[in-house]
């Protein structure tokens, strides 16, 4: 009975386990997973929780401030934009897209990534070469500019803007997983499943990626949140969402105008980017102390 | 703060002007880079401001402040019976600008008109194919077509020619691709092998003469000592360009500019209450529209068109999307142009009467697009919300309406076509101050399948507008528009949305800055208060 | 380290004529007519359209302009803007100075204060100077520079009216340009205060600019100090009871400072994209805002040798940074 105890709490802890510990000792990590989740709650029970539609419009209530201002009311708490919607409802509502931008793009490019990388991985050869020297001259492009071209040749919308994003970040995912998948194909256990004859996809699926999986999670958070940030730029710059979707880059474009003059319309937007932005980049710290072995051990 | 940064400013100009102690700076913030410096290549505002506007003369002028047609290089001009030849008597000792790159041996003379003419319309011309050679304003104003030649009669005479009368002509003359420029420059740079600098180091007979342009950043002028109504108030004027419309409140206000254009339409209330600023406006010379199908089956029936229009609410457009700096529109021309008929009634806002005239029309269930323009217009501050306000009123009678938008380019082509589906947002603003500039451009049967967006040809009108276009009398002219601003509106091929108000601030030591109708911007005749 | 360089060079020739059917084919795929847009609300007949075409060469096949285009570049000849009808180079030089000298800048601010911070952060690692200063750097790196660019206005040029909002210099201030860069212009020039103008100016667009880039790299610096400090030889140094002072500013340093240079040259590219954003909003005559009206505008010719300009700019400061990196790492150019 005893020796059980003793062994329970002498075994190394699971994997997952062990990873909790590492991270819930990040307080600023914490701290971005507390914020990310309200955010998704807010996001899923928007219906719930926004007081106002999103896009109805208080054709009495223009550009009206926030309820602690003078002149605001506690009908619009953030006050209301120029043609009398109210902001808080729309930045509720904001936050879906955020997720979904974040979401998209991460699926999108983590899938084309690693597929392109661990087929230069593997095959290498001219196939390698190619892959390698198109991503090379991908980056060559300051990302914003080459995004912002995708984007005036699909033409302007959220779906176009995830997509020019996705494929902007796809050197990086597909550098990473290339070296990661060379560094593991070298190993012992690889040679060993390959001489026990295992296929090609299955050896790349199922032994190889695995074992590159962490840098890639932690690419992957770096990548939802930098989405949210290429997003909004785009939005900014009139080439993302389309009003009058509540995006919230696409609200501070619309709010340009009115710096001077209604400092809420522009504040607020920018601030809910911004704050969920940083929990994400705190979630993507922890992820990555947690995950990574050798800041793990001291 | 501000009064510091005035005295900073004021003592810093001492500095630098130290030479003449007396010297005035006017600093415009202007909204753009100029395509470049000949007028007659390009086609926007801000080039022609840049320009026309302050480096060139033309043969007659707009007076400052109005449409009205005053005599500029021409001091007289006559025309013939038949409506077909134009005879101008020039002015006399008009100065040319004497640059780095060029001194001027002669005055300005019939030579000078008849080359600035020839180069755009005579394909032969030596200078025709010079900087890209594209004369999109003289094409635009039918000019090749109108025009049969331009003869120098003597040195200070010169005869237009026409093809057939064009009532218009003489105002056609006023507008900026008409500016006349030196035929002896243009000469010197051909032998010296750079004829291009004649449109990027301009010489002109205008107030002010270009010192310097950088790109982007700034351009620099000084007035032209010799000029032939007399050297300007301000000895130099500078244009720093200024993008961002917040930014360039932000710099009147700092007072490191006198006069900015555009101001956002959300700041004109705190620019009004400031006190270092004067707010003026003026109603543009403009119009912003909805224009509906009129080939298309339900919109092919006025009444299905005048349903639509009494379900929008202009108020709440002009509130929401031009925050009060706009008039509600009733007919195709703005107030400031003659023969606006001011008898038309407007059809009124009631959606429930709109609503029972669309069942009674034996219309239900209606769903269309809405086309909103990607771009910011004189006309449409926001063509986007604009819309956004029309789908939610149109929704209020069971019209569904779905908004959509192309790139600019693609929108303008598109528009056009006579199978459009759905109303189309846009507008126009005038070139001449002429009714012709609009009804005959906009609503003409010329114009279907291209200018004339709701695919509108209705003879009744058309007539009216075709006699007024060849009658030279403007009294009978003004009979004739009036009448078809009457048709028009009983047929209600647009829904006319709104005349937008210029607004200008300028600092306080500005004296006698005037709004330019046409939407350009001049500076001959401003003065600072010391 | 010839072969080396050599190495790498035959990686960017490649690389560059890929750049040159890539732009090209993009701009080619970008719907929209710059002939309309020219036009405007008036528009063009049908005639005049095709006619306008033929005279830009839109209506030559695809592998005619190619040629032509690659032709020209070779020979140093970019084409002709659509909008303006001067020559691409031209216009890119005339402007390029601009975001060089606005770059150069962030660049050094990001270095001058990301470095420093990063190693105190590093040694003093827990301290509250670490968790402050991090935290600052996590939320720079998070930030919307646009909006924050807005913020830094309304506050510094509206409220407190301490920096002027946009431009270069003060228009008081007029000499020709001779080097491009205002600071050294303005020296030269010898006006009294120009040099003062042009700084103030300076201020906002750089510390909007250089938010991410010194984020990333106080970050970058803080780790890879880390790192080093607890490999085995810092270790020893410390054991063998060198000041703190030699071991860092000596041993720990000059390792740790490898991999933040290939940081530094990675925010290049990010320094670029930043531009777009800061020079629209600081009406800063660069790169970056001329290519976005360029694109508005469809103006291909611009928007084609534009690009690839500045993907060789890119190009060539990786390659220098690929360089520096294997004169100073010696394990990485006997590696390849």
């Amino acid at each position: 009975m005893s020796t059980t105890v003793n062994t329970t709490a002498q075994a190394p802890p699971g994997p997952l386990r062990e990873f909790w510990l590492y991270f819930r000792e990040n307080r600023g990590a914490v701290a971005g997973l507390i914020v990310f989740v309200l955010v998704c709650l807010m996001a899923l029970f928007a219906d719930m929780i926004a007081p106002h539609s999103p896009t109805q419009q208080y054709r009495e209530a223009f550009l009206q401030p926030p309820f602690w201002a003078e002149g605001g009311s506690s009908r619009f708490l953030l006050g209301t934009d120029a043609v009398g919607r109210d902001i808080l409802s729309r930045l509720i509502y904001g936050s879906r897209y955020s997720l979904i931008i974040g979401t998209i793009v991460v699926s999108l490019s983590l899938t084309v990534g690693i597929a392109l990388g661990l087929i230069a991985g593997y095959v290498r050869g001219s196939t390698e070469t190619l892959i390698m020297r198109a991503m090379d001259m991908m980056l060559a492009f300051p990302s914003l500019l080459l995004a912002v071209v995708i984007v005036a040749i699909l033409g302007p919308g959220l779906f176009n803007a995830m997509l020019a994003i996705s494929i902007v970040y796809l050197p990086h995912l597909v550098r990473l997983t290339r070296a990661a998948a060379i560094t593991e194909l070298g190993k012992d256990y690889v040679t060993a499943s390959r001489v026990s004859g295992a296929g090609t996809l299955r050896l790349m699926i199922i032994t190889v990626l695995p074992n590159c999986m962490a840098p890639l999670i932690v690419q992957s958070t770096l990548s939802f949140s930098s989405a949210i940030l290429d997003a909004a730029a785009l939005g900014f710059l009139g080439m993302g969402a389309q009003p009058p979707t509540p995006e919230w880059g696409t609200m501070l474009a619309e709010a340009r105008e009115f710096v001077l003059r209604a400092w809420w319309v522009v504040t607020f937007p920018g601030l809910a980017i911004l704050v969920t932005v940083l929990a994400l980049n705190l979630l993507g710290d922890g992820l990555r102390d947690a995950l990574d072995p050798r800041l793990k051990r001291q | 703060m501000k009064n510091q940064s005035i005295t900073l400013l004021a003592a810093a100009t001492a500095m630098t002007f130290a030479v003449n102690a007396q010297a005035k700076t006017l600093v415009y913030c202007s909204e753009g880079s100029p395509e470049g410096f000949n007028p007659s290549l390009y086609t926007a505002g801000t080039t022609f401001d840049a320009s026309s506007k302050a480096v060139y003369n033309r043969l007659v002028e707009f007076e400052r402040g109005s449409t009205t047609i005053v005599p500029g290089l021409a001091e007289s001009w006559s025309v013939s019976d038949d409506g077909l030849e134009y005879t101008f008597n020039l002015r006399q000792g008009v100065k040319f600008h004497t640059t780095a790159g060029f001194t001027p041996s002669r005055d300005f003379n019939a030579d000078d008109v008849v080359f600035s003419f020839k180069r755009q319309g005579d394909e032969n011309h030596p200078y025709h194919q010079v900087s890209g050679g594209s004369y999109e304003y003289f094409n635009g104003m039918s000019m090749p077509d109108l025009l049969k030649d331009v003869v120098k009669v003597d040195d200070y005479t010169v005869k237009f020619m026409l093809n057939r009368p064009e009532a218009p002509m003489i105002a056609n003359l006023g507008m900026d691709f008409a500016s006349i420029m030196s035929a002896e420059y243009a000469d010197k740079m051909m032998e010296a092998g750079t004829p291009e600098k004649v449109d990027l180091e301009p010489v002109g007979t205008g107030p002010f003469q270009l010192v310097a342009y950088q790109k982007d950043a700034v351009i620099r002028y000084k007035a032209h000592p010799d000029y032939w109504a007399g050297k300007a108030a301000i000895d130099d004027l500078v244009f720093a360009i200024t993008i961002d419309a917040s930014v360039r409140y932000q710099k009147l206000k700092a007072g490191e500019c006198h006069i900015m254009p555009y101001p956002n339409p959300a700041d004109i209330e705190t620019m009004k209450a400031d006190a270092d600023i004067k707010m003026l406006e003026q109603e543009g010379l403009n119009v912003g529209y909805l224009a509906y199908n009129t080939k298309m089956a339900p919109f092919d029936n006025p009444a299905v068109r005048k349903a639509l229009n009494m379900a929008i609410n202009k108020q709440a457009i002009i509130d929401g999307v031009f925050q009060g700096a706009g008039k509600a529109a009733k007919n195709p021309i703005p107030p400031t142009i003659w023969s606006y008929n001011d008898a038309t009634v407007d059809d009124p806002y009631d959606p429930e009467a709109a609503k029972a005239m669309l069942s009674e029309a034996g219309v239900s269930g209606l769903s269309t697009k809405i086309w909103a323009m990607p771009v910011q217009r004189p006309y449409n501050p926001n063509a986007r919300r604009m819309a956004e306000l029309i789908q939610a009123d149109w929704a209020a009678i069971g019209v569904e309406a779905e908004i959509v938008s192309y790139e600019w380019g693609e929108y303008l082509d598109r528009s056009k076509a006579e199978d459009r589906d759905g109303a189309v947002l846009l507008g126009w603003t005038g070139d001449n101050g002429d009714p012709d500039n609009f009804l005959a451009v906009l609503l003409g049967c010329d114009g279907v399948g291209g200018s004339n967006r709701a695919q509108w040809c209705h003879q009744p009108f058309e007539d009216l507008i075709q006699k007024a276009k060849v009658t030279s009398d403007v009294a009978e002219r003004t009979a004739l528009y009036e009448e078809a601003q009457l048709i028009f509106k009983e047929q209600a091929p647009w829904a006319t949305i709104a005349h937008s108000v210029v607004y200008m601030p300028v600092r306080n030591e500005v004296q006698d800055y005037r709004i330019d109708p046409f939407g350009g911007h001049i500076f001959y005749g401003v003065d600072l208060a010391e | 380290m010839l072969r080396f360089v050599l190495h790498r060079l035959g990686l960017v020739i490649p690389t560059f004529v890929g750049i040159t059917l890539l732009t090209f084919a993009m701009i080619r795929l970008v719907p929209g007519d710059p002939i309309e847009l020219l036009a405007g609300e008036r528009g063009v007949s049908p005639e005049r359209h095709a006619e306008l075409r033929a005279q830009y060469g839109f209506d030559q096949p695809l592998l005619v302009q190619y040629w032509d285009y690659i032709s020209g570049v070779l020979t140093g000849d970019l084409g002709k803007s659509i909008v303006t009808k001067q020559p691409v180079l031209d216009e890119f030089f005339t402007l390029f100075p601009a975001t060089l000298e606005l770059s150069t800048c962030a660049i050094i601010l990001a270095v001058l204060i990301g470095v420093p911070v990063g190693i105190i952060a590093a040694v003093r690692r827990g301290s509250i100077f670490d968790h402050v200063s991090m935290g600052t750097a996590l939320t720079g790196f998070s930030m919307p520079i646009f909006w924050w660019a807005l913020l830094l206005i309304i506050l510094f040029s509206g409220i407190l009216g301490w920096t002027p909002v946009s431009g270069r210099i003060s228009l008081l201030y007029f000499f020709e340009p001779v080097t491009g860069f205002m600071l050294i212009d303005s020296l030269l020039s010898g006006q009294e205060g120009a040099f003062t103008s042009a700084l103030r100016h300076l201020i906002l667009p750089t510390v909007v600019l250089s938010t991410v880039p010194l984020a990333v790299i106080a970050r970058q610096t803080r780790s890879a100090m880390l790192e080093v400090l607890g490999e085995d030889y810092v270790r020893t140094a410390r054991a063998k009871g060198l000041p703190p002072r030699r071991v860092i500013g000596v041993h720990a340093l000059r390792n740790a400072l490898i991999p933040v240079i290939t940081v530094i040259g990675l925010q290049v590219g990010v320094l670029f994209s930043g531009t777009v954003l800061t020079e629209s909003i600081f009406s800063w005559p660069g790169i970056g805002k001329w290519l976005l009206d360029s694109i508005a505008r469809r103006d291909y010719p611009s928007v084609q040798g534009g690009i690839l300009l500045i993907a060789t700019t890119v190009i060539v400061i990786n390659l220098l940074v690929d360089l520096v990196y294997g004169l100073v790492n010696p394990r990485i150019r006997h590696h390849r």
